[in-house]
Order: structure tokens, then C-alpha cells, then sequence
């Protein structure tokens, strides 16, 4: 485009100059009236070609804008299914007190992990086992390490391969609620589920 | 004769002094020896503390010294501390009869530190009838001579100096200046009743995920934990110089030592790629016992913390968990807890893993979780939390006969470990509104807090601490 400009203002500019030298012209001035013409001619062809340029340009701008467009909607679709499978994959389960066993209310949330983890064979978790502050500190240990092999026992037993879940137990050292109540004891015993390896795109099951 | 002064130490003792004895036992002994003929005498009254009153006076300098040692002795709960009123008014100096300094027998040396004394810091003479009536059984006096501070006991009751100590206390912006004055208070204990102290100790902690060491005065406390992981259980070597603790790291526990002198510390070995945690020493510093969560559940091990190689596996408790050894003073024992029949409750065994056996009897259904045993250093009593009616209150366990009898019963009481005295216990306890480190005599039941901020736990009490640990910042 710059360049059909610069084309157009030199054609312009001879032009120009043509005119303003008319009358006192020496002989050599012939030149340019014999070329009147074929100039107008030159104008005309630049201009087509610019527009025709133009033209070009703007399709291949929307196409490209069309080709941006779906691929970014192809990735935020597949962002979505990997974030949404994150979510279920991090979804927690709690515990009763001094209590390792899986509650049956969160059976259903391990069966939702057992089909990601089936669909995406190369996704690894850590299950990190915890409870409330009302037992001893360093029992604690033992039990939070009961939970997470209780979750992960559940998951092994339901057809994931052992090797892919690590365990751990933090006891009563990392409560998620800050207070000292049923509510807040209820909350902190509790298995989380946390994505070590192949997590980056999830497929739905 | 040192027999017979320190069975004098428990509740009633008799003096026996005999001036006819050799004179090399008598330089053997204390230097200022009371040293005037046959003296049969009750010097504790049953069921009562001795009096002691802590002297004013005694030169500039010395009022942080003397306060010191003043708790210190309070602390001890040995004492009946006696406050003269009025202050000074009532130190009567010009005593009517002789000081009893040594005479006979006793080593040059003393007598010049005595003349010394007498010279440098008043007389070393009391009006003794005057401080019995108000009674008091030794009075101490603190002076200084030259560089050193002097500290004169005076026995009350026999009318003379029992024991001139001296030591060399830096001054009190010194690091060290606390726990020599500790020492000197720990010698008092030593020079009056015959027993040993436990000025000269610390107590480590756990805080906001750190390991903290306080004085058992309260006083100094500091962080000794060098990283920014969460640690827990720290345990102190039988030495005093370096302790044992537990840190997370990522998605796992591991055991380190660490050196307190240096500050550097040392990964245990094979720890670090499971859960590793309640880490305790074998009394002869030679072994590292802890517990070890995999998915079988919770065993106990042992490594060879000398040569740092060598683990062992104590217990096979398939899906059971074991955990929180201690050992017996003699080391041949371990106290540990086990759920082996459900609940945990505290179990014993040889310290080698056999003859694993129910060591605190519970009744099955009824009695609550018990944990955190802790062997006494006397050996007699394994200390341990168990849960009362949803609290944990603390027990005593009698090693011999296995009785057991409740310790506690005002608020939440957790996590005992023993003074080096075997009478004494830090606890975490909630008694005030918010769980903090308390301090227990078991004698009289006196509660005293150790350090008055929230959320402090898992105290680990010191041995008593050699002297290049305890001097060093």
C-alpha cells in the first residue's frame, strides 16, 4: 500500500511539473505534453492495482481472522474439558472422626476420578491425607497416612494401576478452616487430590 | 558421708559430721565443711520444704544474678522461699557468734578464698537465730571477688557457711551470662539438699511449624530451626548438643539432626522417601528410633544415628499403625503406641523389637486413646496423654506395677516430656484459654507457665546441658 502511494505522488508531482514549466519552456519541454496520455493511463492502471491490492489484503485479513477465531475456540473447548477435569480430578473428600474409611456419599467422587484417571492413562496424582486439631499432633500422622491410602486403595481397587497415585499425610499441620468448631473440624478431615504429572490437557472420559 | 548427706536430701536427713575423720576426706569433700564436733541433727522437717532466703546486698552488678538464682531456686519447688521484709533493715550482719569457717583440715585455697570474702564483699557471718526464727534453713549470699562471683551458703540451723561457690558468670549482655548463673543456681541445689538441678536446661518446641529452644525459666527463647518447612518433634540427643526433628518436604517427611553449636544439620539417613516422623535417641546417642508411614500403615525403625547408616524394622503391624518410641534410661526398652487393638495405647518392647506386650492397661471399649509416652530419666514413670471424655488429660504410668493414675484434669493437657529431675514435666495445656507450654512439679503440684504465647506444642525437655552447648549463643 505505501508503495502505490509513493508510486501515485511521484506520477503527480512529474505531472505537475510539466504544466508549471508551459510557456518560457525550452525545447526539451515537448517531452512530457507527447506523454499526457500514456501518464493518465499509468494513473489509472496504479490505481486499479492498488485497490485490487486492497481488496486482497482485507480477505486475507478476515481469514485469517476467522482461522484465529476457531482455533482459539477449539482450545478454550479443550480448555474447558481439561479445567473441568482438573476440578473433578481436586475434588476433596472428608472423613468422621479418628475415622480412615471412604464415606458413601464420597464413593460417587472417587468413581468420577476412576473414569478421568481411566481416560487419561498418563496422569499421575498424589493424595495428601489430613485431619482436624483434635487429636494427638503426631498420631495425627499415622491417621492422615491412613486416609490417603484409604482413597488410594479405593482407586487402585476400581482399576487404577497403584503406580500412579503417591500418598501422603500432612496430620493436623495444613487445616483448610481456620476455626475451632464442628464446622470447621468436619472440613479439615479431609483426603485432597492433587495432579503431579500429565495434567496439561485432560480428556473427558 | 556423702551417702549420708544426700539421703538427707529427701524428706527427713541427718548430719552426721565427724571431726575425727581423716583430714584427706575432709579436703575430698566440700571445702567449707561445717567442722565443729559431733552434730546430730534433724535438718528437714517431714513434709515441709527448707527454708531458704536469698540475701540482699552484696555489691553493684549483682541484682540479675541474684534474681536469677532466686527463681531458679523458687523454680526448683525444692524450697520454701522466704521473703525478708523490709529488705535490707533486717540483715543483721555483726552476728554474735564465730563465724564457722573451716579451720582444720581444710585446703589452703579456701581459706584464702574466704579471707578474700571477707575482705572483698562484708562479712561472712549471719545473725543465724534471727533468720531460723523467720524460718529459714540455709540463706545465700552473693558477692563478688575479682572476676568472680562468690555465692556463700549459710546452713541455718548449724550456724555456718555449708558451701562457698565460685564461678565465673560473664556479664549480662553475654550470651552465656544466663546459663552460668543457671549453673550456679543448679550448685546451690547441689551444696544444700544434694541433689542435682535442673537450672542448666532448655526446652524445645514447636511454634508456627518452627523449632524453638527456651530456657526452663522462660527466658531466652529462640529459633533454632534453620529452614523454612514445616518441622514438628524435635528430640534431644542424650548429650544435650544436638536434637532430632521432622520436616515435610514435598509429599514426604524426612528426619534430620542437627548440631546446636553449629547450627548445621545433617539428613538422616534412608529418611525423606516415605513419612518419617517421631524421631527419639537411644540413651547411649548411638540410635535414632522413629516411626515410619508407608501404605501398610505406620512401623517402627531404627538407624545407627553414629555412623548414620543400618535401618531396622521393629514392628510388622500390617495396617496398624506404631509409632512415638521412647526409650528406657537403660536403653534396653522402648515405650511406643500402637492401635494394634484399635485405638492407640501405649505398648512395650525390648529394644530390639521383641517381646512386643500391652504396657498401660486399658479397658477395651471404654478407655480412651492414649499417646506421647515419654520414659522418665529415672527410669520409674512413662508419662502419656490419653483422651478423657473428648480431652486429653495427662497420665503417669508406673514402669513396675503398670499403674496408672491421671496427672491432670483442668482443661486440655497434651504432649509431657520429663525434666532431667524426673519430677518435673513441660506439657502443652489449654488451661489458660489458649494451648500453651505449662511446667508441673509432680511433688507439690505446682503449675507454672513456660512460655506464655499460643500456639506452642510438642515441648521436648533438654538433658542436663555440658557446658560448651550451654555458653554457646
Amino acid at each position: 500500500m505505501k508503495r502505490a502511494h509513493l508510486l501515485v505522488l511521484a506520477g503527480l508531482t512529474a505531472a505537475v511539473a510539466g504544466a508549471r514549466c508551459g510557456g518560457s519552456a525550452p525545447p526539451q519541454q515537448v517531452t512530457p505534453q507527447t506523454n499526457d496520455d500514456s501518464a493518465a493511463a499509468e494513473r489509472a492502471r496504479v490505481a486499479d492495482s492498488i485497490a485490487r491490492a486492497e481488496a486482497e489484503a482485507r480477505a486475507r485479513e478476515e481469514e485469517e481472522r476467522l482461522r484465529r477465531q476457531r482455533e482459539a475456540d477449539a482450545m478454550a473447548a479443550a480448555g474447558n474439558t481439561t479445567e473441568a477435569m482438573r476440578t473433578l480430578l481436586g475434588t476433596m473428600i472428608h472423613f468422621e472422626y479418628d475415622q480412615a474409611n471412604i464415606r458413601s456419599d464420597d464413593a460417587g467422587v472417587l468413581d468420577q476420578k476412576v473414569a478421568i484417571l481411566q481416560a487419561n492413562p498418563d496422569t499421575r496424582i498424589r493424595i495428601s491425607g489430613h485431619c482436624d486439631e483434635r487429636g494427638s499432633d503426631e498420631y495425627n500422622l499415622a491417621l492422615g497416612n491412613r486416609r490417603a491410602t484409604s482413597a488410594k486403595q479405593y482407586l487402585v481397587s476400581h482399576g487404577i494401576d497403584a503406580g500412579r497415585i503417591e500418598t501422603v499425610s500432612y496430620g493436623e499441620e495444613r487445616p483448610l478452616a481456620p476455626g475451632h468448631d464442628d464446622n470447621a473440624w468436619a472440613q479439615n478431615r479431609r483426603g485432597e487430590f492433587e495432579i503431579i504429572a500429565g495434567g496439561e490437557a485432560l480428556r473427558q472420559p | 558421708m556423702t551417702a549420708v548427706r544426700r539421703s538427707g536430701g529427701l524428706a527427713v536427713g541427718l548430719a552426721v559430721l565427724l571431726t575425727a575423720g581423716p583430714p584427706d576426706r575432709l579436703t575430698a569433700q566440700d571445702t567449707s565443711a561445717i567442722d565443729r564436733g559431733v552434730r546430730i541433727g534433724i535438718v528437714y522437717r517431714p513434709g515441709v520444704r527448707p527454708g531458704l532466703v536469698v540475701l540482699p546486698g552484696g555489691g553493684a552488678g549483682l541484682d540479675s544474678v541474684r534474681a536469677i538464682l532466686a527463681r531458679d531456686l523458687d523454680f526448683s519447688d525444692r524450697f520454701e522461699l522466704i521473703t525478708l521484709p523490709g529488705g535490707d533493715s533486717i540483715r543483721i550482719t555483726a552476728a554474735p557468734p564465730a563465724p564457722a569457717l573451716p579451720a582444720r583440715g581444710a585446703p589452703a585455697t579456701t581459706r584464702a578464698a574466704g579471707s578474700e570474702k571477707r575482705a572483698g564483699s562484708g562479712p561472712a557471718s549471719l545473725n543465724y537465730p534471727l533468720y531460723q526464727a523467720l524460718g529459714a534453713d540455709f540463706a545465700v549470699a552473693i558477692g563478688a571477688a575479682g572476676d568472680s562471683t562468690v555465692v556463700t551458703v549459710h546452713d541455718v540451723a548449724a550456724g555456718g557457711v555449708r558451701r562457698e561457690l565460685r564461678a565465673r558468670v560473664p556479664p549480662p549482655k553475654d550470651p552465656g551470662f544466663r546459663m552460668a548463673v543457671h549453673r550456679l543456681s543448679d550448685k546451690i541445689l547441689e551444696a544444700t539438699l544434694g541433689v542435682a538441678g535442673i537450672a542448666a536446661t532448655r526446652v524445645l518446641f514447636v511454634m508456627e511449624g518452627k523449632v524453638y529452644m527456651i530456657d526452663q525459666d522462660g527466658a531466652e527463647r529462640k529459633l533454632v530451626s534453620s529452614s523454612d518447612r514445616q518441622a514438628m518433634s524435635p528430640a534431644w540427643a542424650p548429650d544435650g548438643r544436638r536434637f532430632a526433628y521432622m520436616e515435610f518436604s514435598a509429599g514426604h517427611g524426612q528426619l534430620f539432626a542437627q548440631d546446636l553449636a553449629t547450627g548445621r544439620r545433617t539428613p538422616v539417613v534412608t529418611t525423606g522417601s516415605a513419612l518419617d516422623f517421631t524421631p527419639a535417641f537411644s540413651p547411649d546417642g548411638r540410635t535414632l528410633a522413629f516411626s515410619r508411614a508407608t501404605e501398610e500403615g505406620t512401623d517402627l525403625y531404627t538407624v545407627n544415628i553414629k555412623d548414620n547408616c543400618c535401618l531396622q524394622r521393629l514392628t510388622v503391624g500390617r495396617f496398624s499403625d506404631n509409632l512415638s518410641p521412647t526409650y528406657s534410661p537403660d536403653g534396653h526398652r522402648i515405650a511406643f503406641v500402637s492401635t494394634r487393638s484399635g485405638l492407640p495405647q501405649v505398648y512395650l518392647m525390648a529394644a530390639d523389637g521383641t517381646d512386643q506386650q500391652l504396657f498401660a492397661p486399658f479397658d477395651y471399649g471404654v478407655t480412651g486413646s492414649s499417646n506421647a509416652p515419654d520414659w522418665s530419666p529415672d527410669g520409674q514413670s512413662v508419662a502419656f496423654h490419653r483422651d478423657v471424655g473428648g480431652t486429653l488429660q495427662i497420665f503417669v504410668l508406673d514402669a513396675r506395677t503398670r499403674a496408672v493414675r491421671q496427672l491432670t484434669s483442668l482443661g486440655r493437657n497434651e504432649d509431657p516430656t520429663w525434666a532431667p529431675d524426673s519430677r518435673h514435666m513441660a506439657f502443652v495445656s489449654d488451661r489458660s484459654g489458649y494451648r500453651q507450654l505449662w511446667i508441673i512439679d509432680l511433688e507439690t503440684g505446682r503449675i507454672r507457665p513456660l512460655l506464655q504465647q499460643s500456639g506452642a506444642r510438642l515441648p521436648a525437655w533438654s538433658p542436663r546441658l555440658p557446658e560448651a552447648t550451654a555458653s554457646t549463643p
